[in-house]
């Protein structure tokens, strides 16, 4: 059985929680001391309120104190449940602009996003900035979720507006897998099951969406890409010379007698053998975590790259990077130094260049501006104090991201997905 | 030594669910090893940490684990999980630390909950970060799954901890594709959750698969229970008696293994893994929710422990 990552984003009340909790309802995933347990939150929420509002699902994710007394999301909760067709992985983001950065680290693994959209409301600013964020990291697929459609009558010209908007800017933002389902995450309308109330619309719900759509497509198997984690030396009288290179494959295939180049020093030898739970397996495939064995006996350690000798990522200290600015303190600024981690390799670099920063509603280049503050979107260029073996991100995601660490704080402030060098 | 023949047909055509979990967890172990100087590994001889250790024999053999094995004892576990912990420690020949809060709680002079559903779980914490400062551990890895509790469903798997071990939820540290920061100042230290995004019915599985042994008590057996408040309790002198608790003897198992005092077992017939699993795939009530009496008592129960510097 496969697994599907998706996240819900859209701006602040626009019910991406709702909308999760329906599904978890609707699979039947919700187990009874769970619903007694928001059963109780809600009634206790009403009575406070003096109101008399049903069950409130977005309190199956809320899991935070804070969450469900000021009735928000301030970070991604992950919840997990499971159809005869597939295992779910959901990832419920924040609306807030200012918990963004929460947004993005859900956003990284996912391989769809739902967009929710407030039907009274259309298309509004923060809409645009997680469909941006969406676009930029590549998530494969994009579903749009019109939502609250109950309070529009149900009507199908309201969909179709903002819809319509909706494919402008997807075009703009280059998103290609995009659908646009019209729900009522409160009523459950198209969500689990098609509704009676819209029989205009002739589409999918969402989980039929989520049930069929193909994933996985974009996923690099041609270029092979390996860091090492971790050497496992045991140097025991039974394996005195025993030498594996233990690390996870991040894109591609290496199998037995692969001619190998191991980056940065450039020396090459042959794969002898690739272990996996103390068995010789024949080939790897991405993304298995296995241990190498090498024909000649190189120095290597913890961050190099082991790649196949006739495909070789670039290897350079000069990257240009688009960066997600996360630092709600410290401005980003040419001349900075970070710590930079790329895979499993850390080094110090230092920004050369803020290129251009993209405006989150118009989708254009502002020419260099001199700081990135937090939730800022640019592209700037770093030098690297060791050269780092690279591939853009649109050609190989898994050996194109990268995270800028703030020296002192030791926080991550920069989200990188490096682009094609000119 | 295990043999280290050839074997092809061990390379799946393709990876299902659990095979990327697996890898996913074997990556998160090695990030361990590669980031920190003196990582523990936070051993209780339950299913989710058994299948951790399972995981770091993937990780690391035929090498030795970067970590010793910790176990905090409350000096109320059940006797079938201790002994199971230092059977596989000794089997595996690798270090085990254990320390007891019974000596934290004689020389710090703390105050036990005492009454009807008295536990040590809260007391638990001091007697980690005291073992986190005796051996300077920077991280510590625990076996945590995501849809365990509410508050869980929200935390990173590297969550950073400060000098006083507390979890800061409004604060939290981005967390990107694989790219896992673990970068702290002395005195600060991480907990790292490798099997996050397992639920109860993966580790199952995969028990299953991987053919891993568990201690007994999670197989049917009889046992002398206290019934309390629609619960069954283990009958021992840890627990406090009540007036109203009625002493029966069951058929039970257990589906999680906390202490004694707040660990509820559950009627079952299943002495096969096949037959555990057949019945939690049944069942319509979470696994805290059956089996754990100290997240009942407030809301924010775990929230809370875990912003105190619980794991
Ligand atoms: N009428 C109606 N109300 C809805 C619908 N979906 C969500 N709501 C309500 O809208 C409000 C916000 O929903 P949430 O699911 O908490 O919104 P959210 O997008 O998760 O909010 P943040 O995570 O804080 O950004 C709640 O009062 C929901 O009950 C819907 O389809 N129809």
């Amino acid at each position: 059985m496969d697994l599907l990552r998706f996240i819900t984003a859209g701006s602040v009340d626009d019910g991406k929680s709702t909308l999760i909790g329906r599904l978890l309802y609707d699979t039947k995933s919700v187990l009874t001391d769970q619903m007694d347990a928001i059963e109780r939150a809600s009634k206790t929420r009403n009575q406070a309120q003096q109101t008399n509002a049903p069950i409130d699902l977005a309190l199956l994710t809320d899991g935070l104190r804070s969450e469900r007394e000021q009735g928000i999301t301030i970070d991604v909760a992950y919840k997990y449940f499971q159809t005869p067709t597939r295992k779910y992985i959901s990832i419920d983001a924040p609306g807030h602009i200012q918990y963004t950065r929460n947004m993005v680290t859900g956003a990284s693994n996912a391989d769809l996003a739902v967009v929710l959209i407030d039907a009274r409301h259309g298309v509004i600013e923060q809409t645009k900035r997680h469909s941006l964020i969406a676009s930029m990291l590549g998530i494969e697929h994009v579903l749009v979720a019109v939502n609250k459609m109950d309070l529009v009558n149900y009507s199908e010209s309201v969909f179709l507006d903002i819809a319509s908007t909706y494919k402008l800017l997807a075009e703009s933002l280059k998103i290609n897998n995009l659908t646009i389902i019209p729900v009522s995450a409160l009523n459950g309308d198209n969500v689990a099951t098609k509704t009676t109330q819209m029989t205009w619309y002739a589409g999918e719900s969402v989980l039929e969406h989520l049930e069929n759509v193909q994933i996985r497509q974009g996923v690099n198997v041609a270029d092979a890409r390996f860091p090492v984690q971790y050497v496992i030396r045991p140097q025991t009288a039974a394996l005195p010379d025993y030498r594996g290179y233990a690390g996870k494959l991040l894109s591609g295939v290496l199998k037995k007698g692969d001619e190998v180049t191991v980056l940065p020093s450039g020396r090459n030898t042959q794969i002898e053998s690739i272990e996996f739970g103390e068995k010789e397996i024949g080939v790897a495939i991405a993304p298995q975590s296995v241990v190498l064995h090498l024909k000649d006996n190189l120095d290597i350690s913890r961050g190099d790259m082991v790649v196949p000798t006739n495909n070789q990522p670039i290897l350079s200290q000069d990257i240009d990077t688009i960066v997600c600015w996360m630092d709600d303190r410290k401005a980003l600024r040419v001349g900075n130094k970070y710590v930079l981690q790329h895979g499993v390799a850390r080094v110090r670099c230092v920004v050369k260049a803020i290129d251009y920063k993209i405006d989150v509603n118009t989708y254009e280049k502002n020419s260099a501006p001199n700081e990135l503050l937090l939730n800022d979107v640019a592209r700037i260029t770093l030098r690297s104090a060791t050269a780092l073996p690279y591939d853009s991100y649109t050609q190989n995601r898994a050996n194109g991201t990268m995270i800028l660490i703030d020296e002192t704080s030791n926080i991550t402030v920069g989200a990188c997905m490096i682009e094609e060098r000119k | 030594m295990k043999n280290r023949g050839v074997n092809e047909d061990q390379q799946p055509a393709s990876m299902d669910a659990l095979d990327y979990l697996e890898a996913e967890a074997i990556h998160i172990l090695r990030e361990v090893a590669g980031q920190f100087e003196r990582p523990a590994l936070l051993f209780s001889g339950g299913k989710d940490s058994i299948t951790l250790v399972h995981l770091a024999l993937k990780a690391f053999r035929p090498g030795k684990f970067p970590f010793p094995l910790v176990h905090i004892d409350t000096g109320h576990n059940f006797k079938e999980a201790t002994d199971f912990r230092d059977t596989l420690a000794q089997s595996l020949d690798e270090k085990l630390i254990v320390r007891y809060v019974e000596d934290t709680i004689r020389t710090k002079n703390l105050q036990e909950q005492t009454g009807k559903n008295a536990t040590r779980n809260w007391l638990q914490t001091f007697t980690l970060l005291d073992t986190i400062e005796e051996f300077e551990f920077d991280c510590c890895i625990g076996g945590a799954r995501r849809d365990e509790e509410k508050a869980r469903a929200k935390e990173r798997i590297f969550s950073f901890r400060d000098e006083f071990g507390q979890w800061d939820p409004k604060r939290q540290r981005p967390e990107l594709w694989d790219l896992f920061n673990g970068k702290i100042q002395k005195g600060e230290n991480v907990r790292v959750f490798p099997i996050s995004n397992w639920t109860e019915m993966d580790v199952w599985n995969y028990i299953r698969r991987e053919k891993i042994g568990l201690p007994p008590i999670y197989f049917s057996h009889q046992r002398e229970m206290i019934l309390r408040d629609g619960h069954l309790l283990a009958n021992s002198a840890f627990i406090q008696k009540d007036p109203d608790d009625q002493i029966v003897t069951r058929q039970v198992r257990f589906r999680t293994v906390g202490d004694m005092t707040c660990t509820a077992a559950v009627e079952s017939e299943a002495v096969l893994i096949d037959d555990v699993i057949a019945e939690i795939m049944a069942t319509r009530v979470s696994e805290r929710g059956e089996t754990r009496i100290d997240d009942q008592q407030t809301e924010a129960a775990m929230e809370d422990r875990k912003k105190g510097g619980y794991f």
